[in-house]
């Protein structure tokens, strides 16, 4: 697996929309380094014959039928938010979305 | 970043001369199931503000998503009517983006498993030929949040800009239609682009599947777009023009970005990858993100939700319950009624063909429900920025009185030119027909005494138009009738006068 570098990092923050200042990125970059290591020991599992899955269990066609059912009220859905205004979620703007 | 600045556009036809355009077409088409495609909160359009949200589509922890399975059988007769194969298994994938309109930080849709793949959509263009778009894939996928921007004037931080979310829209079931690249469309591209978004919007509202309307954004259109030097063979630089919301649009968007990019390349400047707004007020795009590091989505198997994996059976059952298609309902139509290419296209033009079935199987003939639907309510309609079926349903006005109007003509009582003027009693809301020409008195003249009266001193006074009759000119008749119907102060039954006077000089009528 190809080691993690700085610019990963860097671009993995823009994405997520983190900011990390120099100091932090140089230790996101070993930490998650570490983390990456870690979880690769699971590609050493045998898995000649081992179907592909994305899932755990051996289930499709789980649906609900189209029917209402009760949303929560506004106040319980914005008790979350970390801004209210005009009964919406007040976030800071993101420039380039429009 | 999204400054507008004016655009240099190279003229049309210097584009067509110089480039082949390749266009691509992107419908995001909003189901109208009663619920969202992953929870059970309404979808009602233009409820309060966050009304319409619970733990799922807020994205909270711990909350687990279930398909709705009307969402997922309104896909598949989606994919059958675009004539797509339908996968056997698929998944759903997470499409992961940080932006507010999406509280789970990922939207749930399709990547490389969709669930309809491979049709295509015959298109009909104005001068009568087919031209058929290759449909890519359509796939399943959920609503955004609307967000509502406000400036920094409020002044809660100073200079910051805030939005305003509204998660009801959030998860509503979309399903994605995308077009293969369409190379060689060459001038008709726009017209192309057009007619395909028109055609998928009668076929979507065939099928019953969504309300189709583009000015309340439950059908939206993405436009992608380069241009190649003739004779080269790799695509150039796209540009994806987002939510061009109406017919028009869609062909003015497509005509303007073309003729963006030929100013660009014959600059010996460079398109730009980039996301465009459509401004439908002025006509023109501005720039949007570029498309950079914001393009990675890290889709990855969605793992609270399994996989959906139609049996051939049921897929089978969707195919044999779908609908007739628009265009070969309009076929068959067409050669049922009798109407010419020309009648027909204004039939569509004017959005007749409903009104005229109705009035069809109301007992009305087709040449009579296309005359009576068009003429002077279509006026009336137009004077009011309406179209016919909307105007006639705005007047409470129903097939039967057509089919009324036309009874009393065929039966003699009013001729051609009584029953326009009951039409426009009608029109003018003065009731059914039968009580129009019975407050107007509008009734033939049944005197058979008086007709042939008429008739015979018609006849006396044109014995040269009477002779070249007896010599078997019967074409000559129509003048002798135009005199009876002024003997009979336009009272007189045509039909009958013409008959009558055939009769008196011995031709067959
Ligand atoms: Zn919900």
């Amino acid at each position: 697996m190809a080691e993690l570098t700085r610019a990963d990092v860097e671009h993995l923050s823009r994405l997520a929309r983190i900011d990390l200042s120099d100091v932090e990125l140089d230790r996101m970059v070993g930490e998650l380094g570490v983390i990456l290591e870690s979880v690769a020991t699971v590609q050493q599992a045998p898995t000649d014959g081992v179907e592909a899955m994305s899932h755990p269990l051996p289930l499709a066609n789980v649906a609900r039928p189209d029917e209402v059912r009760a949303s929560l009220t506004p106040q319980e859905a914005l008790s979350g938010a970390p801004e209210v205004d005009e009964q919406r979620f007040s976030v800071p703007r993101i420039l380039d979305q429009d | 970043m999204s400054t507008s600045t004016t655009d240099a556009l190279m003229g049309y036809d210097e584009v067509i001369e110089r480039f082949d355009p390749v266009m691509g077409l992107e419908v995001h088409v909003e189901l109208g199931t009663a619920t969202k495609m992953f929870c059970g909160c309404a979808t009602t359009f233009g409820a309060e503000p966050n009304t319409q949200v619970c733990p799922v589509c807020l994205g909270l922890p711990g909350a687990l998503p279930v398909v709705n399975a009307v969402g997922v059988e309104s896909a598949i007769r989606i994919g059958l009517a675009l004539n797509c194969q339908i996968a056997e298994w698929c998944r759903f994938a997470r499409k992961n983006y940080f932006y507010p309109d999406m509280p789970k930080n990922f939207q749930t849709s399709q990547y490389d498993e969709p669930i309809a793949f491979n049709g295509f959509l015959d298109v009909e263009l104005s001068d009568g030929s087919t031209y058929r778009v290759e449909i890519e894939r359509a796939h399943m996928e959920e609503d955004t949040g609307k967000s509502l921007h406000v400036g920094g004037a409020t002044g809660r931080i100073h200079g910051a800009t805030h939005s305003l979310v509204d998660y009801n829209r959030a998860g509503i079931p979309l399903i994605e239609i995308v077009t293969k690249p369409m190379v060689g469309a060459g001038e008709r591209a726009p017209e192309i682009a057009r007619a395909y978004v028109a055609t998928l919007r009668d076929l979507l509202k065939g099928l019953g599947v969504s309300d189709v309307k583009m000015e309340q954004g439950s059908m939206r259109c993405d436009v992608n777009l380069s241009l190649m030097a003739k004779g080269a063979e790799a695509f150039g630089t796209r540009s994806e023009t987002k939510n061009v919301n109406s017919l028009r649009s869609v062909e003015r968007a497509v005509r303007y970005e073309m003729c963006r990019h030929g100013a660009l390349l014959a600059a010996g400047e460079k398109v730009v990858q980039e996301t465009r707004h459509w401004h439908e007020d002025t006509g023109m795009t501005t720039a949007g993100r570029e498309k950079s590091d914001a393009e990675d989505y890290r889709y990855f198997p969605e793992p609270d939700l399994v996989p959906v994996a139609p049996s051939r059976e049921w897929v089978e059952e969707l195919r044999a319950a779908l609908p007739e298609p628009p265009a070969q309902r309009r076929k068959r139509l067409q050669t049922a009624y009798g109407f010419s290419d020309l009648e027909m296209r204004d039939v569509l033009n004017a959005g007749l063909l409903d009104l005229i079935e109705e009035t069809v199987a109301a007992g009305g003939s087709p040449a009579a429900a296309r005359k009576w639907w068009s003429g002077e309510i279509a006026r009336r309609a137009s004077a009011q920025g309406q179209d016919v079926p909307t105007y006639a349903a705005g007047l409470g006005l129903s097939p039967a009185a057509v089919v009324e109007l036309e009874g009393m003509v065929t039966s003699g009582r009013l001729n051609d030119a009584m029953a326009r003027q009951a039409w426009e009693g009608v029109l003018d809301g003065e009731g059914t027909p039968t009580q129009v020409a019975d407050a107007r008195g509008l009734q033939l003249n049944q005197d058979t005494g008086a007709l042939e009266a008429a008739v015979d001193e018609v006849i006396a006074a044109n014995p040269d138009v009477a002779d070249k009759i007896r010599d078997g000119k019967v074409q000559a008749v129509g003048a002798l009738i135009g005199q009876v119907m002024k003997a009979m102060k336009g009272q007189g039954d045509a039909a009958a006068a013409r008959a009558l006077i055939l009769e008196r000089l011995g031709q067959p009528s």
